[in-house]
């Protein structure tokens, strides 16, 4: 195995391109190393990320854009950028231990692609984009479309996430995460709800989308029509409730049944709609 | 296989190393620096006894490639103490019998060091999750907090 560690996008991606064995880009290395050590992956070539400046910085563009080698920590130490999406911020928080969260990334999490992974759905309901670097340039990709399946992500070699953006939105808008485990704290999501709301003028829920984790082999998007115009009365959280639940395809695990998931999914969607709510109500 | 050549700061002291591409920090602690004290439990950083600081960063160092340490500094339990005195949070786990088998002890402590650092008036909810990733199998957790937080009480007086 090499290992190299360039300080431009350019050179990392030439690397990763011209490795005729198997490469892999090392941002927080949670996973990798872990992959690496059971022998389930055995890189020819790992590229340390973490030297290039621009993957290392958060930054607002109309939008902000993180870069791929930023970590959960850091995220959460950013005060303006938990203002603006407290919901992605606790869903970073919640990847592993504080060691982990020091050096795990939301890129890395994505690529990882778990169906579990907590910050998917979260970035998912944002409408976040992964920007791709390639031997042929760059390309912004919805996130929900870079996990294709169980640990497996959809992008070409040589290809790695460069950074993530979160869209602009307007101001009267919010987010929030929760995740059923069985224990209070380091433990893999049994189901995950990522939403993020935006609310007109009057305190009606003007857009919404609502992502669920941990219920099918990648991040499913549940529609939320029900609960457009409306204040989340009990009646429009009941319909979202049922829309999530009909959207899961889950497996039975030792975490779960396909019938505990399915409700779980359904109650998670509810509270993290009213919190998303007051949270966006509170900024109106 | 060509060696890598690092040079890093660890405890505040210069050091150079020659290591193998696989080899993580924790094996370079350990293997080529001989320091020993940073413990190997799970090697999958479920455990948190392996916690060391990157660039004060927490971390587990097993989760660290060796190679990646270039240019860094790296904080280690050997770095805790001043000489013979033990650092408060030292002094507190004897005090508080907040260990047994002692495996776990280097990695809690450079926890709550990050932790006490970062906030000196922790409530015990935090201390427990900041700790979370810290897995004792002996003497539970109930003396660890109390040593932690009777720590921070001290550190609280003598700042004030």
């Amino acid at each position: 195995m090499r290992f190299e560690a360039p300080e431009t996008v350019e050179a990392a991606v030439a690397l990763l391109a011209g490795e005729a064995g198997t490469a892999f880009p090392l941002s927080g290395g949670t996973d990798l190393l872990v992959q690496m050590r059971s022998g389930r992956i055995a890189p020819d070539l790992v590229v340390d990320t973490k030297r290039i400046a621009s993957m290392r910085t958060i930054v607002f563009d109309g939008g902000w854009r993180i870069g791929a080698a930023v970590s959960g920590a850091e995220i959460n130490e950013h005060a303006a950028l938990v203002a603006d999406w407290p919901g992605l911020a606790e869903a970073a928080n919640l990847v592993g231990s504080t060691q982990v969260a020091g050096r795990a990334t939301l890129a890395g999490n994505l690529c990882n692609s778990s169906p579990a992974a907590d910050t998917v759905p979260i970035m998912a309901a944002a409408r976040a984009t992964a920007r791709i670097h390639g031997p042929d340039g760059t390309r912004e990709v919805p996130v929900e479309d870079i996990p294709v399946g169980v640990g497996k992500n959809s992008l070409a070699k040589g290809e790695m996430v460069e950074s993530i953006l979160l869209p602009e939105r307007p101001r009267r808008s919010s987010d929030c995460y929760l995740r059923f485990i069985p224990r209070t704290e380091m433990d893999i999501a049994v189901v995950g709800v990522g939403v993020s709301l935006t609310l007109d003028a009057e305190g009606r829920v003007e857009f919404a989308r609502l992502a669920l984790g941990a219920v099918a082999p990648t991040v499913v998007i549940v529609d939320t029509q029900a609960i457009l115009g409306t204040e989340l009365d009990e009646a429009a959280l009941d319909a979202l409730a049922a829309a999530a639940s009909d959207a899961c395809n889950p497996i039975d695990d030792k975490r779960g049944t396909v019938a505990f998931r399915t409700e779980v999914a359904g109650t998670l969607a509810r509270r993290a709609a009213r919190i998303a709510y007051d949270r966006a109500k509170e900024k109106a | 296989m060509s060696s890598i050549h690092v040079t890093a700061a660890v405890n505040g002291d210069p050091v150079e190393f020659l290591c193998q591409p696989e080899e993580t920090l924790l094996d370079v602690l350990r293997d080529r620096l001989g320091l020993t004290g940073t413990k190997e439990g799970c090697g999958t950083g479920d455990c948190g006894s392996c916690s060391v600081t990157l660039d004060g960063r927490l971390v587990c160092a097993c989760l660290v490639m060796g190679a990646e340490a270039e240019g860094r500094q790296i904080g280690t339990i050997e770095g805790m103490a001043d000489g013979e005195t033990l650092h408060p949070l030292q002094q507190k786990f004897l005090d508080h019998a907040a260990l047994q088998c002692g495996i776990c002890t280097p990695g809690f402590l450079i926890a709550a060091k990050a932790l006490l650092e970062k906030n000196d008036n922790p409530t015990e909810e935090e201390v427990r999750y900041w700790l979370a990733g810290n897995l004792c199998r002996c003497t539970g957790y109930d003396k660890i907090i109390r040593a932690v937080m009777d720590t921070a009480e001290d550190m609280r007086k003598s700042n004030a």
